[in-house]
């Protein structure tokens, strides 16, 4: 062994060149194939078993029209739980976000132009999103509460927080129609493509992009996989953990604003319905709830997966009550088969 | 005296614990160090003061003459300081090119990662010092799939690759064959040969002897004396360590 560094690059011109090899593949993208497998798997069933509800294109539009409402907090779920955390809190923050939504649209009421007003009153909720994740972070990171116990803590505290300032009120939002933020967040591309769905796929590349090629995201999966690791090679562990739970508390109202967007109303139970869809879309999609490992292209697949499920088992011709059944038979199949395909690569 | 490294009266106690007093150390340059010490003497809090890791309770903590406050590892890095951890400080569920670019990701100019020039970094290092030559490993081969002394070639590479000046080796032989100690201690050669300092910590004192030309020995948290390794023989060096284990003193 010579000592040479990295200004020594003259040494030799070998250069690497990613050759393809499908055993290679195959044990790489193990868990994203074997998704990709069920969910196609999924959809054979579902068209095969129902096939004038599958094969029609409006069924497609109506998944996209509202399984972006949880698949856009499932992006940033993921990072957090490949960063060896978890957040129950978002469904709080969505409501939470609503509430400083109409907080600032309505004592704002000098200025004449609904546009600005629903304008400052969105980024108002991007921000309330944003601090209680820092918030929980804070608490996660700087009193060292397990985010389990803390994110429940703070599901509680904040969806208490949204009942006790609107006095358990729900109330029409009809005013954003006239809104240029109407049809850009839930408008409808051509009468059909629903605006969510684009933002959907909008927020799962950024979160594509932060989490493989920005230094946040290699520091996610570093902390996730050891954090001891991490802290000796001088990764911020606290500060990335951090700005983990920012990222989910600002998509969170986003989400927030965009379901209570697509109804045009308010309800102070927003959110309620979405804690087990979104968490079980990460697991589903080959997320490790050990931290270290986990896809974007998984959670979004899971997501849409999940999605379908309770309009697949009525269009099949099974009665509603079957739907809590197959989505459970389908996580605990799939949370199996992924740890298996994991056990195979070691 | 212009010292590569020098601690001035670093003491540091965990609560009630007091695991190092004033400790006063000086690394020279172009200068191997071994640290020897029994198990809890404060060999691993004395590297890790050192590293940034730890924050000293008191003292003072010199780099080239000029004191720094406040060592953080990241600051430790800047001044030339690399460390091959004991612990390893790998990630197993990790690439090989994430883990020799762990903490410091080569970035392009859009502050995007610049994954292709990782990997080809890290082919490059494989191929010329690890001595991974097996097509089975490769850049994108999970750490967590090494052997004991192939994980140790990642993480002594690693320390390399960043213009070391001082590097630190923690216990980097435990867990290692013949063979690939025999390969350690020619890289700890190698360093001295190419100006660099080093301070090299073990249990065996044989392989300190080897390689240090100057043997410090800590004992329960204090320095209990130093030598050089051209003036006391093997035997006497290891006749004062059994005396410093049941005596706490060298005299």
């Amino acid at each position: 062994m010579s000592f040479q560094t990295k200004a020594d690059n003259s040494a030799t011109n070998q250069v690497y060149k990613e050759t393809f090899r499908l055993s290679r593949f195959a044990r790489t993208y193990g868990t994203q194939l074997g998704m990709l497998g069920v969910f196609f798997a999924l959809w054979l069933i579902f068209i095969v078993s129902a096939p004038n509800t599958f094969l029609s294109s409006r069924i497609y539009f109506a998944f996209m029209s509202t399984i972006p409402f949880f698949a856009i907090m499932a992006i940033p779920l993921t990072m957090v739980v490949i960063a060896g955390e978890i957040d129950l809190s978002f469904p709080s923050i969505m409501a939470m976000g609503m509430v400083a939504f109409s907080f600032v649209y309505n004592s704002t009421n000098i200025i004449d132009n609904v546009s600005i007003r629903v304008l400052l009153a969105f980024i108002a909720a991007l921000l309330a999103g944003a601090i209680i994740g820092w918030l929980n972070g804070v608490i996660v990171v700087w009193f060292g509460i397990p985010s389990l116990v803390a994110t429940i803590g703070t599901q509680f505290f904040w969806r208490g927080a949204v009942l006790v300032l609107t006095q358990g009120a729900n109330f029409t939002l009809s005013y954003i129609k006239g809104s240029f933020l109407y049809p850009a967040l839930v408008g409808k591309i051509g009468g059909y493509l629903p605006m969510q769905m684009i933002w959907l796929i909008l927020i799962a590349i950024l979160g594509w992009i932060l989490l493989n090629r920005h230094k946040l995201g290699a520091h996610i999966y570093l902390i996730g996989d050891n954090v001891h690791s991490a802290e000796l090679m001088g990764v911020n562990t606290g500060i990335v953990r951090i700005r983990a739970f920012m990222l989910i508390g600002l998509i969170a109202a986003f989400a927030g604003v965009v379901a209570s967007f697509h109804v045009a109303y308010f309800w102070p139970s927003l959110g309620d319905g979405y804690l087990l869809s979104t968490l079980a879309s990460v697991f589903l999609g080959g997320t490790s709830v050990f931290g270290g490992t986990g896809t974007i292209l998984g959670t979004f697949l899971g997501a849409f997966i999940i999605g379908a499920i309770e309009a697949a088992t009525v269009a099949v011709g099974l009665t509603g009550f079957w739907t809590q059944l197959i989505y459970g038979l389908i996580i605990v199949l799939s949370v199996i088969m992924h740890t298996y395909l994991r056990k195979r690569v070691e | 005296m212009d010292y590569r490294l020098e601690l001035r009266n670093v003491s540091k106690s965990f609560g009630e614990v007091q695991a190092l007093e004033n400790i006063n150390f000086q690394l020279g340059r172009n200068e191997v160090v071994g640290l020897l010490g029994d198990n809890g003497a404060g060999k691993s809090t004395l590297i890790k003061i050192m590293t940034g890791y730890h924050q000293p309770t008191s003292g003072e903590i010199f780099f080239n003459g000029q004191r720094v406050d406040h060592l953080t590892v990241p600051a430790a890095r800047k001044l030339g300081v690399e460390t091959v951890y004991q612990e390893r400080a790998l990630a197993e569920l990790q690439s090989l090119w994430r883990n020799i670019f762990l903490g410091r990701e080569l970035r392009n100019r859009w502050g995007l990662l610049d994954v292709n020039q990782m990997k080809q970094e890290t082919y490059r290092l494989m191929s010329q010092y690890m001595g991974f030559t097996s097509s089975a490993v490769n850049p994108n081969s999970r750490v967590g799939t090494f052997s004991g002394g192939e994980k140790q070639g990642v993480a002594i590479v690693r320390a390399l690759y960043f213009d070391a000046e001082i590097i630190i080796l923690d216990e980097p032989t435990m867990g290692l064959s013949l063979k690939e100690t025999a390969k350690l201690t020619k890289f700890v050669t190698d360093i001295k040969k190419a100006g660099k300092s080093a301070i090299f910590i073990d249990h065996n004192i044989l392989h300190v002897y080897n390689v240090a030309d100057r043997v410090v020995v800590v004992d329960r948290g204090r320095i209990a004396g130093q030598f050089m390794t051209k003036d006391i023989s093997l035997d006497k060096l290891m006749d004062k360590m059994v005396q410093v284990a049941e005596t706490g003193n060298l005299d």
